[in-house]
Parts: structure tokens; sequence; C-alpha cells
């Protein structure tokens, strides 16, 4: 019942999602087109541009938020973010290498196709590196090594790229951005998206165990290595689907669970759900934001999240501070 | 119910923790388990609890191998108390008893009635009502430790495995926790308590097991197993005795030199 409230926000952020562009629209000229009827002009534009933008940002906000929450949870940290475990990276050099080979040329779903490579190799070569025995330091070890061996890839990828256009697609692509995206980007993320985030939420009283530690948590019934690969695997496939489709989206993750932990008793069980809405929104919002600031480039989401994100962090060192 | 151990051998690494610990945990009784640092009193406690497979040996829960026990059904009969647990996030401390719970709650169902009830009745055992709202960071350590004491009630399982409750509580906490133990153990509870403070241990326990380099050294009712020539091989100290109205107690005095290697006479 409580989570009415954020859903209820999201759907009319979603809304105005859908009615903002180039052409506003009105509810109007929105709903016929969106079951069929109307203008076809406005139809093209409703189902060929902006919902699939708007369910891609409602769909990756969830997914970091809910990513967030989970490995700030399962971590006790609350550094963590979705990066950490390394899995952005590597979605990023994989799509980042389909771009160099130029096999993005190809086809239109090459290079999300080379993002998830990227990000289910990432995901078994962490659990491989961190093994069964060594824990939860082991997994951040890993993860930022791996985070490391594929931002210094992507730089080499950079170093070697063939001319200047290139080298400025691939940083271009790398800030994250949600512009012409089809629905079937949508069709391709989604899904995989959906399954992390059933693997994440099912986590969710083991993650409450875990707030007195892992010996308490496994002592109530929860084999940590059952649930850290449920974790690890579901925000892997979530995230690494997001980053394939999107670029790199920073500070949501890391943000939005902090934002909102107060309002749901510090459970991080229960945060999960309610900091995908958060997610969900502030990304919806962020991208709104990218199409009502006019300047030449268009300013690329990750940029803005970027710039709406650090003020909060700000904000919570000085809460620390206070506190 | 009982909760047994038999010829448990537990290496961390290369070393040898335990080696053939056999010992039984019965419903109604307080064991403490007392021996010095890295006599293997916290793996066995862990071993215990189904928290590590040893090595060798079995522990058994009514007969039955624990590690056959789906870890589920294992947690609503065994309640764990690790520790110097941490609380992390700032739970209220209602929420964190709340947690003792999860063990009986149905996926994706919130707390049942009978959940309140019993979350009710641990924290008013452990006295912790009054601050039920407050947040777990902001406790004193005597308050925190009842609260998570609360917790592990709140399982209301037939056994009850406490790790060093009592360290770091001041003497007040430290005699009101273990009056708690004795209450839940009075109760029916088995509960099994790792514990430093030898007068503590002879105070509260109805029987302790003394735990020396990884195995049993001596077993039975505090009297038997606190001993000179015991405590002297175990811990190295002697201690000085006393009683009041009745009741034996005991401090650690001082420190005993290193047994020698060398006899006198084969001195050069």
């Amino acid at each position: 019942m409580a989570l009415l409230i954020p859903a209820v926000l999201a759907g009319l952020f979603a809304l105005i999602s859908l009615a903002i562009g180039a052409v506003p629209l009105g509810p109007a000229e929105i709903v016929p087109a969106l079951v069929g009827r109307g203008d076809p002009v406005v139809a093209t534009i409703l189902l060929e541009i902006r919902l699939p933008r708007t369910l891609l940002a409602l769909g990756i906000g969830f997914t970091l938020g809910v990513s967030g929450a989970a490995l700030q949870g399962l971590l006790r940290n609350p550094l963590a973010d979705p990066g950490v475990i390394g899995v952005s990276a590597a979605a990023a050099f994989g799509a980042v290498t389909v771009f160099y080979t130029g096999l993005a040329g190809l086809m239109p779903l090459a290079l999300p196709l080379g993002g998830i490579a990227g990000a289910l190799g990432a995901t078994v070569l962490v659990h491989g590196l961190a093994g069964r025995g060594t824990g939860t330091m082991g997994l951040v070890l890993a993860g930022v090594a791996l985070s490391s061996l594929c931002g210094a890839l992507t730089a080499l990828v950079l170093n070697l790229s063939p001319n200047p256009y290139a080298a400025m697609e691939i940083v271009t692509w790398l800030m994250g951005s949600l512009a012409d995206r089809s629905l079937d980007h949508v069709l391709l993320a989604l899904p995989l998206m959906a399954i992390g985030w059933g693997l994440m939420l099912s986590a969710a009283p083991a993650l409450d165990a875990l707030t007195l530690g892992e010996d308490t948590a496994e002592s109530l019934g929860f084999p940590l290595a059952r649930i850290r690969l449920k974790l690890i695997a579901g925000a892997a496939l979530a995230v690494g689907s997001s980053v394939a489709v999107a670029g790199a989206i920073g500070f949501v993750g890391l943000v939005v669970p902090h934002l909102i932990r107060p309002l749901v008793g510090h459970r991080p069980g229960r945060l999960m759900l309610a900091s995908g809405f958060g997610g969900a929104i502030l990304t919806l919002l962020a991208d709104i934001a990218v199409r009502v600031i006019h300047v030449q480039p268009e300013l690329k989401l990750g940029v803005v999240t970027a710039l709406l994100g650090a003020p909060f962090l700000f904000a919570l060192i000085w809460r620390f501070r206070r506190d | 119910m009982q909760l047994s151990a038999e010829d448990l051998h537990v290496a961390l690494g290369r070393r040898a923790v335990l080696s053939g610990v056999s010992l039984a945990l019965g419903s109604g009784e307080l064991v403490g388990l007392i021996g010095p640092n890295g006599a293997g009193k916290t793996t066995l406690l862990r071993a215990l609890a189904g928290l590590l497979t040893p090595d060798r040996g079995d522990v058994l829960l009514d007969d039955t191998p624990l590690a056959g026990i789906p870890a589920g059904v294992r947690a609503r009969r065994i309640a764990f108390l690790a520790q110097s647990a941490p609380v992390h996030w700032g739970l209220p401390v209602a929420e964190m008893v709340a947690l003792g719970r999860l063990p009986w709650r149905a996926p994706f169902a919130g707390p049942s009635a009978r959940d309140a009830e019993a979350i009710a009745r641990a924290m008013a055992a452990a006295d912790v009502t009054a601050f039920a709202g407050r947040r777990a960071d902001t406790l004193s350590g005597g308050e925190r430790m009842r609260a998570l004491l609360a917790r592990a009630l709140a399982v209301e399982a037939p056994l009850l495995l406490a790790d060093e409750p009592v360290a770091a509580l001041d003497p007040f906490h430290q005699l009101q926790i273990m009056e708690l133990l004795a209450a839940t153990a009075r109760a029916g509870t088995g509960v099994a308590v790792v514990l430093h403070d030898l007068a503590l241990a002879a105070r509260s326990c109805d029987r302790l097991v003394l735990l020396a380099h990884g195995a049993v050294l001596a077993e039975g009712p505090p009297a038997e197993v606190l001993t000179d020539p015991l405590l002297a091989e175990a811990y190295r100290v002697a201690v000085l005795r006393g009683a009041h109205h009745g009741t034996p107690f005991l401090l650690p005095w001082q420190r005993l030199a290193a047994p020698d290697p060398m006899p006198m006479e084969t001195r050069p």
C-alpha cells in the first residue's frame, strides 16, 4: 500500500515523458494513439520514439534503484553501487568493442548484445574469481579488479581507435543516453531486467537478516552463498542490460537508496522495491530534463543524473556531519 | 530436544581448531563453554549452530545430522546470538527483534499475529520494550546486547547458542544478561553460552565444558570443572576462592609460570 504513491508518481511522470518533446502532445492525443487509434503521425511519434524512451527510462531507473539497494544491503556498505561488482564497466567494454570492431554497423542490436555479453562474462568471472570460500570481501575485490581491468581495456580501445570520430562516438555513447532507442531495444533489455529484478527482490528477507551480520543471517536460515549468487546474478543481468542499451548512467544506484532508506524504516529488504520506484522516477525526471533544457548538442542522460546525484551526496555528507 | 557434537574435528587453514570434541546440550539447562583464547569455543558454537561444516564428526539434532536438516527448519530449532553482532543501517529495535521471526515467515508474507506475540514476549523478557522505537545504533552497550538477545529469543527456538554475550558489558549488565539466560533455560530452552568470566560461569551455569587446545579438558558441574589443577592447566592462572551464603565464588588472581620444559636436574 505504501508503494502506491511512488507507483502513481512514476506513472504520472511517464505520462509527462510521453507528452514532452519537439511536438508537445496532450492526453487527448496520447491515449488514443497508445491503443492504436487517432492520428497516425502522433502514433508513430509515440510508439517509435517516446514510448521506448519512457519505458527504458522507467526500466533502467528501476534497475539502478533496486540494484543499488541490493548491493548496499548485501555488502552492508553505503558506498556500494551497481558499479562495484564490475558489471557496468564490463558491459560498457563489451559495447565499446562492438563499436571498435565495426560489428555495430552490421545490425542495429549488435551494440546492446555486445554489452550484454560483456555483463554476462563479467558475472561469470566475478563469481569464479570470488569463489565459494572468500566471502563478501572476495566479491568486492573481484568486482573492483574487474572494473579496473575493463576500464583500462576501454581506454585501450579509445587509444587504438582508428580516427578521432570513432573515439568521439565511443565517448559520447559512454555518457549514457536514451535518445533514438527503439522498441527493439526495450524488447531486448526489459525481459533480462525483469529476471534480474525477480532474483534480487526474492532475496529481500535475507537482506533484512544480513543487517545483523553474515553469521546471524545464516543462522536465520538464509544460505549466504545462494543469496550472494542470487543478488549478484540479478544485479548483473539487470544492470548489464541497462548499460548495454543506454550506456553508463551513474549516481542513481548510489544516491536513490540513501534518499529512500529513512522512509522504509531502514530495512534493506523493503528498501529494494521502494528504491526501484525512486530510481525510475529520478531517471525519468532526468530524461525529461534532457529534453526540456534546449542546448545543442543535446545533454546526455548520464551527465544529468550525475549532476543531479552529486548534490544529493553532498547533502548526505552534511547530514552525517550534523548527526 | 537435544543438540550433540560427536568427535568434531575442524581445521581453519592448516591449524586444527577442534580435535575430537564431543558434548551434548539438552532442554532446560544452561551450559557454559569456557576456555582460554584460541581454545576453539567460538568454532565449536558455530559448528553446533550449523554455520560451519566440520572436517570430521557430526553435529546431531535429536539423532538427525544437522547437515541433513534444511536451513529453514534448523533456523526454527536453533537460535544463534553472534559475538559482537553488528547492527547495520540503524534499524529500529522493534524491527531488529522482529528479524528473529524470519524463519517462521512464509515467502512474501508479513508478520502474523503469532509473530507479533513472540516479538512482544521477547522484548518484555529482555526488558527492551521501553526503547522499541529507538534506532539500534543509538543504544548503549547494555541496551544493545539486550536488544540482540531479544532478537534471538524471538525465534522461540528450543535451543539457544550465545557467543560471549557479556563481553564488553559492565557488571550490572553482565549479571542481567546471565539472569536472562538462566531464566530462558528454566523456561525449558537448552542454552549454551561462551563465557570468559569464570566467576559468572560458576554462579550462573548448570554445567561447564572446559576447552583447551581444541579438546574438552573437563565437563560437569562448576565445582568439578573449576578446580585449581584444571584452571592451572587450561588458563595458567591461580584463583582465590571464597563463599557467600554457602555459594562458592572464585577470582582469577595470579598468572602461573609456563610449565618448565626441562626438569632442574637435567640442566647443565
